[in-house]
């Protein structure tokens, strides 16, 4: 695992899954009627296996560098390649989980998870249905195949999100900020589960969030991005070995790790108002 | 969505003790509907007995049935009960016919929607029956112009309600579809239709109602069969008890019809959560 990480970092990267080159998105909005950079010059190599997460302060382009990435918007300077192959649409390659569950409400929890693998046609029906079980128990949601997601709580609906992106088997797993709008006590727990199952699996991940703990608990390598215009500050190595437990989060090199995190964050938000404060 | 606490998914739903809801509850909507009904005669039967009521001005309960006996065994109610709802039908099926592909299409394609709207929107507006001498000159004092009536009157709000069920999708599913890889005509079979069909069912009870409008208002018109005509003509003989049978057999019809349509939207919409409202 930190093999294929430190691969990636050394430059040389043999086994180098997601390679964002010189990446940037420009935006025009009508009302103001002009162009903004929403992130720019973003270079990331993110090694086969790997998990990485991409913090920063909120408007800092993150969610909108994933949605490029996940070819949901078209970027036209810098290079987006995976398996080495350019990628400028949405593909089979990639899996996306969503801020917002994002579920068909009149689907079943079952129904919804086989429902990537519908779209992209990539098993056959009988398969479709047994890899859906499948994922619907790896997810640990056995016993409520056929609730509809009103019935299911926050939580559980996020479950049957990340289960339904997995079912596509895809190379690389796209993370929105899947935990953001949980309550704290379930964001923890989804934490664990989540690492549980990227232990099970070991897909690629690139993981959007504004909240370090989270990245410092699950990442491998952690990238900070700074704002106006986007783009990435400094990549810290997180160090814990895995598998990880929840009491991580209390040992003083991780709270550490977090501290320098939150100041690099910190002196952004500083440069942002000084900049506001000369106009 | 955040409020709830995640359930640990160990315990399977089955598991819980089935609590049913008691009888009064489950029945509510008769209950309180027929009751309302009931009370509505009632009182009306009594200013009735009381000699209140002239019957040169209007008629009571028990007149009105005895009527109804004697105009459905021995007079022409069936008749222009059949002429009436045949009119009905056939307008309201081809308004079904053509609105809700309509609807559809004018959601979806942007460009002919802007094409389209402002003729929409004047029909919708514009009372149709202000047509209805048109249509007498073009299909003549028969049924042709009743059912044309018929047909203009319900395709209006089934077209502008399913119209309004497509071009209101969640923007979020449709992004959830795009990352999966979905095609436009994907897209359209598991979230367009699936996503409309409540609003196409509230247009169809729309339409249920102003159709039934048409029929007897075009019969108020012109013509010399069907219920509306039965009632126009009681009125000129000062008839009130016939005119009221003509007016209680619309409304019930109404009422059989629009339950039926609720009835259906109901089963299409068993993921929803149930009334959140006030008692």
């Amino acid at each position: 695992m930190n093999n294929a990480g430190a691969a990636a970092a050394g430059g040389a990267t043999p086994a180098a899954k997601l390679v964002i080159d010189h990446l940037s998105y420009r935006y025009y909005l009508e009302r103001e009627e002009r162009e903004f950079l929403a992130f720019s010059d973003v270079s990331l190599t993110i090694g086969e296996g790997e998990f990485v997460c991409v913090v920063g302060p909120s408007g800092c382009g993150k969610t909108t560098l994933l949605n490029v990435v996940a070819g949901l918007l078209p970027y036209d300077e810098g290079r987006l390649t995976i398996n080495g192959r350019t990628v400028n649409r949405p593909g089979t390659d990639r899996s996306m989980v969503f801020q917002n569950a994002s579920l068909l409400p009149w689907r079943s929890a079952l129904a919804n998870v086989r429902y990537g693998m519908e779209m992209q046609r990539r098993f056959a029906g009988e398969l479709m249905d047994r890899r859906a079980q499948e994922l619907i128990n790896l997810v640990g949601l056995s016993g409520f195949e056929t609730r509809y997601p009103s019935e299911l709580s926050g939580g559980m609906q996020q479950r049957v999100n990340l289960a339904r992106a997995l079912a596509t088997d895809p190379d690389v797993l796209l993370m929105d900020e899947p935990f953001a709008a949980l309550d704290a006590q379930t964001r923890e727990f989804m934490q664990a589960e989540l690492l549980k199952i990227w232990t099970q699996t070991r897909k690629t991940v690139l993981f959007i969030t504004h909240q370090i703990d989270e990245a410092a608990f699950l990442a491998d390598r952690i990238v900070v991005m700074g704002m106006r215009p986007g783009r990435i500050k400094q990549e810290f190595r997180v160090p814990f070995a895995r598998p990880r437990a929840l009491s991580l989060k209390r040992n003083p090199q991780f709270l550490a790790l977090c501290d320098d995190i939150w100041r690099l964050i910190e002196e952004e938000a500083e440069r942002i108002n000084v900049i506001r404060g000369e106009r | 969505m955040t409020s709830k606490v995640e359930t640990v998914p160990a315990a399977a739903p089955a598991e819980r003790p089935v609590r049913r809801r008691s009888f009064a509850r489950r029945h509510e909507a008769a209950i309180y509907g027929t009751f309302a009904v009931v009370l509505l005669i009632a009182v009306w039967e009594f200013t009735w007995q009381m000699r209140w009521i002239s019957p040169l001005f209007f008629s009571g309960p028990t007149a009105v049935a005895l009527r109804f006996w004697e105009l459905a065994t021995t007079g022409s109610l069936l008749a222009d009960a059949a002429y009436s709802g045949q009119n009905f039908f056939i307008g309201f099926f081809l308004a079904l016919a053509v609105g809700v592909p309509l609807g559809v299409l004018l959601g979806w394609y942007r460009r002919l929607f802007l094409f389209c709207d402002p003729l929409v929107s004047a029909l919708y507006a514009m009372p149709r029956i202000a047509l209805y001498p048109l249509f007498i000159i073009w299909f003549g004092i028969g049924s042709g112009s009743k059912i044309v009536i018929v047909f203009l009157s319900a395709m209006l709000p089934i077209l502008i309600n399913t119209l309004a069920g497509v071009r209101n999708i969640d923007p979020d599913l449709l992004k959830a579809a795009r990352a999966f890889c979905a095609t436009d005509r994907q897209i359209f079979v598991t979230v367009a239709l699936p996503y409309s069909v409540p609003f196409i069912l509230t247009g169809v009870r729309q339409g249920v109602a102003h159709g039934l409008i048409g029929t007897i208002i075009g019969e108020l018109f012109a013509g010399s069969e069907g219920i509306g005509y039965m009632i126009s003509y009681a009125g000129q003989m000062f008839q009130t008890d016939t005119l009221l049978v003509g007016v209680v057999c619309t409304a019930a019809a109404g009422m059989v019809l629009t339950a039926a349509a609720e009835r259906l939207r109901r089963r299409f919409q068993k993921w929803r959560p149930e009334h959140v409202g006030g008692q």
